[in-house]
């Protein structure tokens, strides 16, 4: 093999140094460099335009449910949004796990060993996949919660639910499933960080957001009903919801409770990764 | 340079590093032996802050890694674990890495090319040979063209052309006035990279040597000699601090002459050698010698049967 020359000898002066911006760059790139984060984010994306477009052409008013587990278009009060929204569920599944492969995804193929050891103070690497993974789901996800209303809006032609994009409020919820969509992304990576496992840190997000709510019926009612709005996929749900429901949060409480969440989960993955061995 | 004091690792009550102190030069090639679990990997872990010590403390070039501005100028690393995203492509990944110094892109394509991936650079890495991880590792230690230079097990996976590779490499980085260190389990491979030796076992320091003073302790094994007139060469050969042994009615084993010596007593008294022959004992039996109480995971001898200690 020949043998190109190395850098000239070392004259130790340098522009190489870490920042915080830099770092930020770097996790951008490792981002968009996994095929895994291109079909994750697509997926989510097609869920959330493909269920909501078929629950708006498939709505009739006289059937009760429209599909999708639980949410808020279920039912028999579903609105044009609610249904343009039937898809968040799955979405956020797709997300948050897109969260915990960018991060658990490091530990479980080592590659957080290299990560660290270029940027040993740890918490940037944390702060910067928070930075990026949870504005570009925020943003594919607003783009995909409009383009289910607007694709679902001929379908609810001439019924008695048919919303348009000015009336009061439907902006808005869209908005929130994205911002809701983009905090999830987060709550993934936080996840991620704390657990250091795919495969735990996706089981514990489904259970954290979707089976909790229901194990918590098993509580009296008086407990119930006073925590269960507070449970992190109530909250959630909360911020993009058309009318507050007796038993929710309004939509910006349930925005300030469900960004709680994580910030918690977040704080405890930048205690473990300051303080645990790599 | 890397200067480790009274460095120790447990995990739960099992003592993994024990109170490690060594200094790792510039200009030098250090070779850091030991047998598998000695704790040369988590020695490794803790220089570049992936583990903290239990206690003692460990430098790069005066500073503890967490403090460094550039870490990745100040010391490059090869851990011996995979550390590699499979499904980002070799090109990706040492970008990853030199974004977060503002190391340019010119570089990378540099240690692609010094490392001889440039014909794979693009794909993922997931599908690379042992040996090619080998080199992507070796790649994304130098990319920060570092003043210290630590690889694990370099040579692992690699057919001898990138033996040879490597040898020639840690030597230039070493002539460059780098600090480089290198573990390895093999002592004669390491002898023949390496000018200072550390080598541990169960987590403490054995020996703390030069590669010259190793091999010449290591030799001095005595000299055999086979002659039809033994016994009356061995009456001959008798002096202080000489020794002699036989195995067999023509064999005898010599220690306090050398062979020239040996010979020249045998001619001068018109004896017959059959056979003159310098016992050296290999690096790898004297480094065997070495740790052999303190080896982690003892095989038993091979063609016997194990009994109770």
């Amino acid at each position: 093999m020949t043998v190109t020359s190395l850098a000239p000898a070392p004259a130790r002066t340098t522009q190489y140094k870490v920042t915080g911006v830099r770092v930020l760059r770097s996790e951008w790139a490792k981002f968009w460099s996994l095929r895994s984060s291109w079909i994750t984010l697509g997926v989510a994306v097609f869920l959330l335009v493909l269920f909501g477009t078929i629950a708006s052409y498939t709505y009739s008013p006289d059937a009760t449910a429209t599909g999708g587990p639980g949410g808020p278009g279920s039912g028999g009060d579903s609105t044009a949004v609610s249904l343009a929204l039937t898809g968040v569920t799955f979405a956020s599944l797709a997300v948050g796990v897109l969260g915990v492969l960018l991060s658990a995804g490091e530990y479980s193929t080592g590659m957080i060993r290299s990560t660290l050891t270029a940027v040993p103070r740890r918490l940037p690497v944390l702060w910067s996949k928070a930075a990026v993974i949870g504005p570009v789901a925020l943003v594919l996800s607003t783009v995909g919660a409009l383009a289910a209303f607007l694709l679902g809006t001929p379908g609810l032609d001439g019924e008695k639910i048919a919303l348009s994009l000015g009336d009061d409020g439907v902006l808005r919820s869209l908005a929130g499933a994205g911002v809701y969509l983009g905090l999830v992304a987060v709550f993934g990576v936080a996840l991620g960080v704390l657990i250091r496992s795919s495969a735990g840190a996706i089981a514990a997000l489904v259970g954290i957001l979707l089976i909790l709510p229901g194990l918590a019926t098993l509580l009296p009612d008086s407990l119930y009903d006073s925590i269960n709005p507070y449970f992190p996929g109530n909250a959630g749900s909360a911020v993009y919801a058309l009318h507050q429901s007796s038993d929710a949060l309004s939509p910006g409480a349930g925005l300030a409770v469900f960004a709680g969440w994580v910030a918690l989960t977040l704080a405890g993955a930048a205690f473990r990764l300051v303080k645990s061995d790599a | 340079m890397i200067e480790a004091r009274e460095l120790t690792k447990r995990y739960g009550d099992k003592t993994v590093v024990d109170h490690l102190s060594f200094t790792v030069r510039p200009g030098e090639v250090t070779g850091f032996l030991g047998p598998n679990g000695a704790g040369k990997s988590t020695t490794m872990r803790m220089i570049v802050g992936l583990d903290a010590p239990t206690k003692g403390s460990v430098t790069v070039g005066g500073r503890s890694y967490a403090s460094q501005a550039a870490p990745l100028h100040e010391i490059g690393t090869l851990l011996e674990a995979k550390s590699v995203h499979p499904g980002r492509s070799a090109f990706n990944h040492l970008m990853a890495l030199a974004y977060t110094h503002g190391i340019p892109r010119r570089r990378v394509d540099e240690v692609i090319e010094l490392a001889g991936l440039t014909s794979v650079a693009g794909k993922r890495v997931g599908a690379f040979s042992l040996g090619m991880g080998q080199r992507l590792g070796i790649a994304a230690a130098l990319l920060g063209d570092p003043a210290v230079v630590m690889l694990d097990e370099p040579v692992n996976g690699l057919d001898p052309e990138g033996v040879l590779w490597v040898r020639n490499l840690l030597r230039r980085l070493a002539d460059e006035g780098r600090a480089v260190m290198l573990s390895s389990h093999l002592m004669s491979e390491t002898a023949l990279i390496a000018d200072h030796l550390v080598i541990i076992g169960r987590g403490r320091l054995l020996a703390d040597t030069t590669v010259e003073d190793f091999t010449r302790e290591a030799s001095g094994g005595g000299v055999k000699v086979a002659a039809a007139e033994a016994a009356k060469l061995r009456s001959l050969l008798a002096g202080p601090d000489v020794t002699v042994s036989s195995s067999s009615a023509e064999e005898l084993l010599v220690t306090g002459r050398d062979a020239r010596e040996i010979g020249a007593i045998a001619a001068r008294h018109g004896l017959a050698l059959y056979e003159l022959t310098p016992q050296t004992v290999s690096l790898e039996a004297a480094f065997m010698d070495l740790t052999r109480d303190v080896v982690e995971y003892q095989s038993a001898p091979a063609g016997t049967e194990r009994k109770a200690a």
